[in-house]
C-alpha cells in the first residue's frame, strides 16, 4: 500500500503497479484496461508517490510475478548489481535529477545501463516532461554494427521499406531503387512480406542479397517474418543477414506472437553462425509497440508503457542491430491521437536508449486514429533532435501493403537538412562514390545514367 | 539589381523530376514523385491529403441501413436492425469490447423474435468503413446466394449491425440459433483502399469464440478480390466447414485448387473466376 495526503484527501494505491499505472500520462489503452487514474489530481498524486520510491524497491516488488513470467525472471536473473551500484541509493525523483544533471556524462549512462530494469526506466519516464526524455536520450549512446555503423552522434539512418501487397519482385525493386536514389537504406532494406510461403520468402532474400552485393552497398537486408520461418529459410540456405521478430513485454503476450525466449535463443544462434556482417556482429532486428500485451489480454494490470519497456529487456539479451517501436500502428484504442502517439514515441526511445538498446522508431499512424502527417512531422523532428538511431523510409509515406502511414524518403531528406544529420559513415562514402550526394552530404540532381537504375534489369528481380 | 535576379530558380527548374517514372508501372507505391529541394511537390502533397481525407471520411460516414435494407428487400431478403453497446463512433473506436457486445435493446429484440435458426446467417456490420459496406455488401451477396441454393442451405434474415466489431456476429447468431455466421464488415481503410470489405466466417458461433476459430476473406472490392471470387470462396468455406464441423485455423482455404472441390464449382458466368482454376 502506497499513499499520499494532498489537502484533506488521501490518495491510496494498492501496490507498485497501481502507482505506475496511475502515474502514467493519459492514454486510451490504459483507460481500456481500467487501470488509469480517475482524475488529473490522482494522476499527479501518483507521480508524487512514485518520485519518493527508492529504485531498489523495483527489484524487490516485481510488477509481474517471478514465478509466472519468464521475462520477469530474465529481468531479475540478469540484473547487473555492479552497474546498478552508483544509482542504488536514489529515489525515482532523484534519479530523474541525476539523469538530467550536466555532470552525468554519456559514459556514466553507458556504465549504469545494464543495471537499469525496464520498470526503473518506465518509472522515471513517467515523471519526465517531453524535453527531459529528449535531453537524456540524446546523451545516451548506443552504437551497433553489421555492414555499417548505426547510432553515431550527428548521424541518422533509415530503414528502406519497399513493401508490396502481393510481394511482386519488380514492384519491390522499383521501391528499392526509389529509396536508394533518395539516400535511404543505411539501417536496413527491410521488407514486410504479404506472404508466409517459403519459396516467396526465399526469392525475396535472394533478390535483396543480389542487389546489396552487385552494387556493393554497405547495408544489410531483412525479410520480416516469424522467427521459426526465418530459421527455416536459414536451414534452406537463404542469405539471411538479420533475424527479425515482433516481441512483447510478457511471456503470455509473447505466446500470442507464437514466440518465447528459447525460440529466440535458437534463432539467434542460427543467424549468428552465418557471420555475414563485415564490420560487426549485431544481427537481430526486433519490433515492439505499446498496447500489444493488452491486445492479447496479457498485461497483468500493468500499464502499456511499462509492458513496452519490458520488451527492451528481451531485446538487449540478443545485442540487436535494430529495435524499433511501431508507435502508432496499433490504433486509437491504445494511443488515441497525435498527442498520445508523440508522447509514447518519446517514452519508448528514452527507455530503450537508457537501457542500452539501439532504438529507432516507426513514426506512424492508422487512418482511424486522430492523427495526420503534421503529427508525424512533429514527432520526426523531435526524435531526430533527440538522437534516434533510425526512422522508416516508405515511398510517399503510404505503405500500400500494411495500410498505414509512416515517414517517407522525402521526410528523411527534410530532417537531415533541418537538423544537419549525416548518413551512417560507410553508407555516406558509398553515396558519394555513386554521385548521389556531394561532399557536404546534400543530395545531388538525379542522372538518368546512374547505375542504380539498372537494378530493374537484374536476374534476381525478374524471378 | 534587375528584376530577373529576384528569381534565382527559374520556373522550369522548380520541379526536380525523378528520371525513373517508368518504374511506376510495377507498383502502386508512391514512387518517382520528384521533389523541390527536399520536399514533395504541391500536387503530390494535395493528392496525399485527399487520399487521407477519403479514408478518414469513410470511417466517420454513418451506416445507411435504410439504403442497404431496400436493396436487400428487392432481392427478396428480410432484414433486422441491431446495434452494439458502443453508442457512438468515438466510443466505438476507443472501446472494441463494446463493439463486440449487443445493446440491451438489441438483445431483447432478438430474444423476443425467437428465430428458429438457419444454416447460414449473414450479418452486415459497418466496422471501420461504412463506405466499404455501402459499395460492396449487396453486390457480393447477389453473387453469393445462388451457391446456397445449390447446397440446399437455408439463409436467415440479413442482420444489419451498427457500430459493430467482428465478434458481434457470434452473439447475434447464437441468439438466432444459426449454425454458421458470415459477418460482412468494413475493413480498416488504407490510403489506396478506403472501401475494402472483409468477410469473417464462424462455424457454430457463440459468445466467446476465439479469433483463431474464424476464417477471413479480405480486400473484397472491384480493384482487389472480385465479388465473384470472394462469393465462391465463402461458399467453399461454408461447404467445407459443415463437412469438417469446424472453422478457423483448422480449415485451410484451398478454394483456389480444383483438387479440393466438393460439390460446388465456381459459376462460369462470372468471367474472372476462370482465372483461379
Amino acid at each position: 500500500m502506497y499513499k499520499i495526503a494532498i489537502g484533506n484527501i488521501t490518495y491510496r494505491f494498492d501496490n507498485l503497479k497501481d502507482v505506475m499505472a496511475k502515474a502514467t500520462p493519459a492514454r486510451s489503452g490504459d483507460d481500456l484496461a481500467g487501470i488509469s487514474a480517475s482524475n488529473m489530481e490522482e494522476r499527479v498524486a501518483a507521480k508524487m508517490v512514485l518520485a519518493e520510491i527508492p529504485l531498489q524497491r523495483f527489484l524487490e516488488e516485481p510488477l509481474i510475478p517471478y514465478e509466472e513470467d519468464e521475462i520477469t525472471r530474465l529481468i531479475i536473473d540478469t540484473h547487473d548489481q555492479k552497474a546498478f551500484a552508483p544509482i542504488s541509493s536514489l529515489t525515482v525523483g532523484d534519479f530523474r535529477n541525476w539523469l538530467l544533471n550536466d555532470h552525468t556524462t554519456t559514459d556514466d549512462l553507458s556504465y549504469v545501463a545494464p543495471g537499469i530494469t525496464p520498470e526503473i526506466a518506465a518509472a522515471v519516464s513517467k515523471i519526465m516532461r517531453n524535453q527531459d526524455l529528449l535531453l537524456v536520450a540524446q546523451k545516451c549512446s548506443v552504437v551497433t554494427k553489421f555492414r555499417d555503423t548505426i547510432g553515431l552522434p550527428g548521424r541518422l539512418s533509415v530503414r528502406l521499406q519497399p513493401n508490396h501487397p502481393v510481394d511482386d519482385l519488380k514492384g519491390i525493386a522499383a521501391s528499392i531503387i526509389d529509396g536508394l536514389m533518395y539516400g535511404c537504406g543505411d539501417a536496413v532494406i527491410g521488407i514486410n512480406p504479404a506472404s508466409d510461403s517459403i519459396p516467396v520468402l526465399m526469392n525475396l532474400n535472394y533478390m535483396l542479397d543480389d542487389i546489396i552485393h552487385n552494387y556493393d552497398i554497405p547495408t544489410q537486408s531483412c525479410v520480416l517474418t516469424h522467427v521459426t520461418t526465418c530459421t527455416e529459410l536459414i536451414n534452406r540456405g537463404a542469405p539471411v543477414d538479420l533475424l527479425f521478430q515482433s516481441i512483447a513485454g510478457t511471456e503470455k503476450a509473447m505466446a500470442g506472437f507464437g514466440v518465447n525466449l528459447k525460440m529466440l535463443d535458437e534463432g539467434y544462434e542460427a543467424v549468428k553462425s552465418l557471420h555475414r556482417g563485415t564490420i560487426g556482429e549485431n544481427c537481430m532486428y526486433f519490433e515492439t509497440g505499446q498496447g500489444s500485451a493488452l491486445s492479447s489480454d496479457a498485461n497483468f494490470g500493468v500499464d502499456e508503457q511499462t509492458c513496452e519497456a519490458r520488451c527492451y529487456a528481451v531485446a538487449r539479451r540478443y545485442h540487436p542491430l535494430l529495435v524499433n517501436t511501431v508507435v502508432g500502428f496499433i490504433g486509437p484504442e491504445y494511443l488515441y491521437d497525435g498527442k498520445q502517439i508523440t508522447r509514447a514515441g518519446l517514452e519508448d526511445h528514452f527507455c530503450g536508449k537508457l537501457m542500452g538498446v539501439p532504438l529507432g522508431c516507426d513514426i506512424c499512424y492508422t487512418n482511424h486514429a486522430e492523427a495526420d502527417q503534421d503529427d508525424m512531422d512533429n514527432l520526426l523532428t523531435l526524435l531526430v533532435a533527440g538522437g534516434v538511431n533510425y526512422i522508416m523510409g516508405v515511398p510517399g509515406a503510404d505503405d500500400i501493403m500494411l495500410n498505414y502511414q509512416s515517414t517517407s524518403y522525402h521526410d528523411a531528406l527534410y530532417v537531415r537538412k533541418l537538423l544537419n544529420k549525416r548518413h551512417a559513415p560507410e553508407f555516406e562514402s558509398w553515396l558519394k562514390k555513386i554521385n548521389l550526394i556531394d561532399e557536404k552530404g546534400d543530395i545531388l540532381p538525379f542522372k538518368p545514367t546512374n547505375k542504380l537504375l539498372q537494378i530493374e534489369k537484374m536476374e534476381a528481380v525478374n524471378g | 539589381m534587375d528584376e530577373n535576379h529576384y528569381l534565382t530558380v527559374k520556373a522550369e527548374n522548380i520541379r526536380e523530376n525523378d528520371c525513373w517514372e517508368k518504374l511506376k508501372s510495377y507498383t502502386d507505391a508512391r514512387i518517382a514523385l520528384g521533389r523541390t529541394g527536399c520536399s514533395i511537390l504541391t500536387n503530390d502533397y494535395l493528392a496525399f491529403s485527399l487520399a487521407h481525407a477519403k479514408a478518414r471520411d469513410s470511417i466517420k460516414m454513418p451506416f445507411d441501413r435504410d439504403r442497404i435494407g431496400k436493396e436487400l428487400h428487392a432481392m427478396g431478403l428480410e432484414t433486422i436492425n441491431v446495434e452494439s453497446s458502443a453508442v457512438n463512433r468515438e466510443i466505438y473506436l476507443c472501446r472494441p469490447d463494446f463493439g463486440r457486445r449487443l445493446s440491451e435493446r438489441s438483445k431483447l429484440l432478438l430474444d423476443e423474435l425467437n428465430y428458429q435458426g438457419a444454416d447460414v446467417l449473414l450479418v452486415i456490420g459497418d466496422g471501420l468503413s461504412s463506405k466499404a459496406v455501402h459499395k460492396q455488401a449487396v453486390p457480393f451477396i447477389r453473387q453469393f446466394l445462388p451457391y446456397m441454393d445449390e447446397l440446399g442451405m437455408t439463409v436467415g434474415p440479413v442482420v444489419l449491425a451498427k457500430q459493430s466489431r467482428v465478434a458481434l456476429g457470434d452473439d447475434i447468431a447464437e441468439r438466432m440459433h444459426c449454425g454458421l455466421v458470415a459477418t460482412l464488415i468494413g475493413e480498416r481503410p488504407g490510403l489506396s483502399s478506403p472501401d475494402s470489405l472483409g468477410v469473417y466466417m464462424t462455424y457454430k458461433p457463440y459468445c466467446g469464440r476465439m479469433e483463431s476459430e474464424r476464417n477471413c476473406i479480405s480486400n473484397i472490392r472491384p480493384e482487389g478480390l472480385s465479388y465473384g471470387k470472394a462469393a465462391f470462396k465463402l461458399a467453399w468455406l461454408i461447404e467445407n466447414a459443415y463437412n469438417m464441423k469446424k472453422s478457423g485455423t483448422a480449415l485451410k482455404d484451398q478454394s483456389d485448387d480444383i483438387q479440393h472441390y466438393l460439390t460446388l464449382k465456381p459459376h462460369i458466368k462470372d468471367t474472372d473466376i476462370l482465372n483461379i482454376v
